[in-house]
């Protein structure tokens, strides 16, 4: 996986709250398998209408932020269900870092996974990025993972991600790589667990 | 020593614990691994990596998102569909893995199958590449949703790495009035603490309204504690557990029962154990509640009105509300009870287990359904259940159509969907736009309750219905 440590890029509002991932990915798209390109059809009951034409409307649609690869977000970014794809498609399309006062906790975890930084700050530093770049979409936001900061102009927010996330994200890791590391601890594990929970195997 | 007090979530967390990182992240091992359809992206990854899967006997494959609901005799007519059952099919046959697939009698939802055979008991670690995994957190096991690359993970190494949550309790206390369903509670708490009211938290169940609940009731429960945010959600086992997992097929049997008995009664919180947050509601307080908006925080007392954006004094609020009620067209202030539906879907892992349907029939008996609307049992087995007792027919006299098991309309990608700008009541879990379909209109609400509205023809108070009748 690729790791994340700066990134300075042009930053898109999407204040709306509980963006969830039905609306980041729809659930029909969900057969498509990931070479099919999900990027392409990344919010796109919010983004296209039901002819598949552009709203105009819809901020990553404005030219100033087509190439975006920073979103600010509205709080519960992420929501409902589990899928991956979700993130597939956020990547996919370009989009490194996302800003928002809360995520879905999967989402998340999913976003660790490929790379995708989740940033979250309070309601109202994501309200004033989002004005911020709204006034001017030319306006670069640096977001740097080591140091935990967000600058857009001449303001500095610092924002929250967990030691856990934060050091896969920097370090590129691939958990299972790491986890071959553990292969005599989980045989010890086991080896106690079958006298401690003898019930906890299958019945038959 | 001094003895320290453990919720029943440290408890299942220790006891799986393998190893610690010094970042704070620990490896868990996996009791049960659960894969469906969309697991396909998980198998492509382990694929990739000419892996195959570690531990068959403790995964479980089961056909339930994209499974048609109608003609399972025939070959499915879309080929896209086809292809993702095929696919699961041949992931679990390279693997060795047992499937209940598309015409085994065990099929069925996921989260339904899973408690149905045994493979859910107390005291285990349960994940799935499903949001609500969470459900199965209704007999005391720590069970969570994960994503594809930690499905791949799983199934390369049955553990998985995971920061632990905070606890947070919701303790509810009191006696629920006749026609309040489990949904009802999980509804009153969602509105009350909100879509990301429990996020980065693990969710315990507790008081007397919890413990008064059938296991039915509490993976209802359980089940919508992931549309609160919570990573799982959780009511420590007792007698109720223990009586309906005795005899399960996949369960321990014998001695082997009597010793799991005694080691899950040690599971409860201890009582001075302590939790990261409290919540608590009144159960005698809750009334009926149906959702207006497009989350299921955005529910409400059967007999309260939509909300008006003109008096919210918050303007991100306000404008929150406008776009909600502009896409489930209803006027601001509106009474609930005056939303006329177009159809109605009892369904789903939420409320599609026997008592589920057996609330809706009682509600439904006797009676027609002015609006068209599908039923689909939790699993073939429930479904089985339900014509041995003649429900079959209570929906069928009342105009349902009495359907196979599977996620059917709860999502949609089977093709069971709610056609563009109708209006559904629905027994599931999400009213996001569009969850059911584009331009789809989703209320949530109890299967007694889905049932009333069916009968109504708009959304209506099942309490009078239940007048006289035995539920
Ligand atoms: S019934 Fe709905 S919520 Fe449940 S597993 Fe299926 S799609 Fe997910």
């Amino acid at each position: 996986m690729d790791n994340f440590t700066r990134l300075t890029a042009t930053a898109c509002p999407l204040p709306q709250p509980n963006i969830n991932t039905d609306a980041i990915l729809p659930a029909r798209f969900l057969k498509w398998p990931r070479d099919k390109g999900l990027g392409s059809v990344l919010f796109n009951d919010i983004r296209r209408d039901a002819d598949g034409n552009e709203l105009a409307d819809f901020p990553l649609n404005k030219p100033a932020w087509r190439n975006a690869q920073i979103l600010i977000a509205g709080r519960n970014f992420g929501g409902g269900s589990s899928r991956e794809a979700a993130v597939y498609a956020v990547y996919d399309y370009g989009i490194r870092c996302v800003i928002a006062p809360s995520f879905g906790d999967i989402f998340a975890q999913n976003s660790v996974k490929n790379g995708l930084l989740t940033a979250a700050v309070s309601d109202a530093e994501a309200a004033e990025l989002a004005a911020a770049v709204a006034a001017d979409p030319s306006r670069a936001v640096t977001v740097d993972l080591d140091e935990q900061t967000i600058t857009c102009g001449n303001r500095t927010y610092s924002f929250a991600i967990d030691p856990v996330s934060k050091n896969q994200l920097l370090n590129g890791w691939d958990d299972v790589d790491l986890t071959e590391s553990f292969r005599q601890k989980i045989e010890d594990y086991r080896e106690a667990d079958r006298q401690s929970r003898p019930w906890a195997a299958i019945g038959r | 020593m001094r003895h320290t007090s453990q919720t029943l979530f440290d408890k299942l967390w220790s006891s799986h614990e393998i190893a610690r990182r010094e970042d704070g992240a620990a490896l868990l091992f996996v009791d049960r691994h659960f894969v469906h359809e969309g697991s396909f992206h998980g198998f492509s990854q382990i694929k990739a990596r000419g892996r195959k899967v570690a531990e068959p006997n403790l995964t479980f494959g089961v056909a339930d998102h994209y499974v048609p609901t109608h003609d399972r005799d025939k070959a499915i007519a879309n080929p896209e569909i086809a292809e993702m059952v095929r696919k699961l099919e041949q992931n679990t046959i390279d693997n060795g893995v047992t499937l209940f697939g598309l015409r085994d009698r065990r099929q069925g939802i996921v989260h339904v199958v899973g408690p149905e055979q045994g493979l859910t008991l107390p005291g285990l670690l349960i994940v799935c590449g499903d949001s609500h995994t969470s459900t199965h957190g209704a007999f005391g096991t720590y069970a969570f949703g994960i994503g594809a690359s930690e499905v791949a993970h799983v199934l390369m190494t049955q553990t998985l790495w995971q920061k632990k949550p905070k606890r947070m309790r919701i303790t509810v206390d009191g006696q629920t009035g006749a026609g309040i369903a489990a949904k009802d509670i999980a509804l009153a708490i969602i509105a009350h603490i909100h879509a990301d009211g429990a996020q980065g938290h693990a969710i315990e169940y507790a008081g007397s309204a919890i413990r008064a609940l059938s296991m039915e009731g509490r993976l209802t429960l359980c089940n919508l504690s992931i549309e609160a945010g919570g990573r799982c959600g959780m009511v420590a086992p007792d007698a109720t557990t223990f009586a309906y997992i005795k005899g399960r097929p996949y369960a321990p049997q014998g001695e082997l029962f009597e010793r799991a008995v005694e080691d899950w009664s040690r599971l409860p919180s201890d009582a001075d154990a302590e939790f990261d947050r409290e919540v608590s509601l009144d159960a005698g307080a809750i009334a009926p509640v149906v959702t207006w908006g497009t989350t299921p925080d955005d529910a409400l007392p059967i007999d309260a009105s939509a909300p008006d954006p003109a008096r919210e004094t918050d303007e991100a609020r306000a404008s929150y509300i406008r776009d909600a009620l502009d896409y489930m067209a209803i006027r601001p202030g509106m009474k609930l009870t005056d939303v006329a539906i177009d159809r109605v879907f009892i369904g789903s892992c939420t409320n599609a287990r026997i008592e589920d349907l057996r609330a809706a029939a009682a509600v439904l008996a006797g009676r027609r359904s002015k609006v068209p609307g599908l039923v689909s049992p939790g699993s073939s087995l429930v479904k089985s259940q339900a014509e041995q007792e003649g429900l079959d027919r209570i929906f069928r006299d009342a105009g349902l159509e009495w359907a196979e098991s599977g996620c059917s309309m709860c999502v949609g990608i089977n093709g069971d969907l709610v056609p563009e700008g109708e209006r559904c009541a629905s027994t599931t879990n999400r009213n996001f736009k569009g969850r059911q379909g584009r331009g789809a209109r989703t209320h949530l609400m109890s299967p007694a309750m889905v049932a009333a509205a069916a009968v109504s023809g708009h959304l209506a108070d099942v309490r009078p219905m239940l007048a006289g009748r035995k539920v």
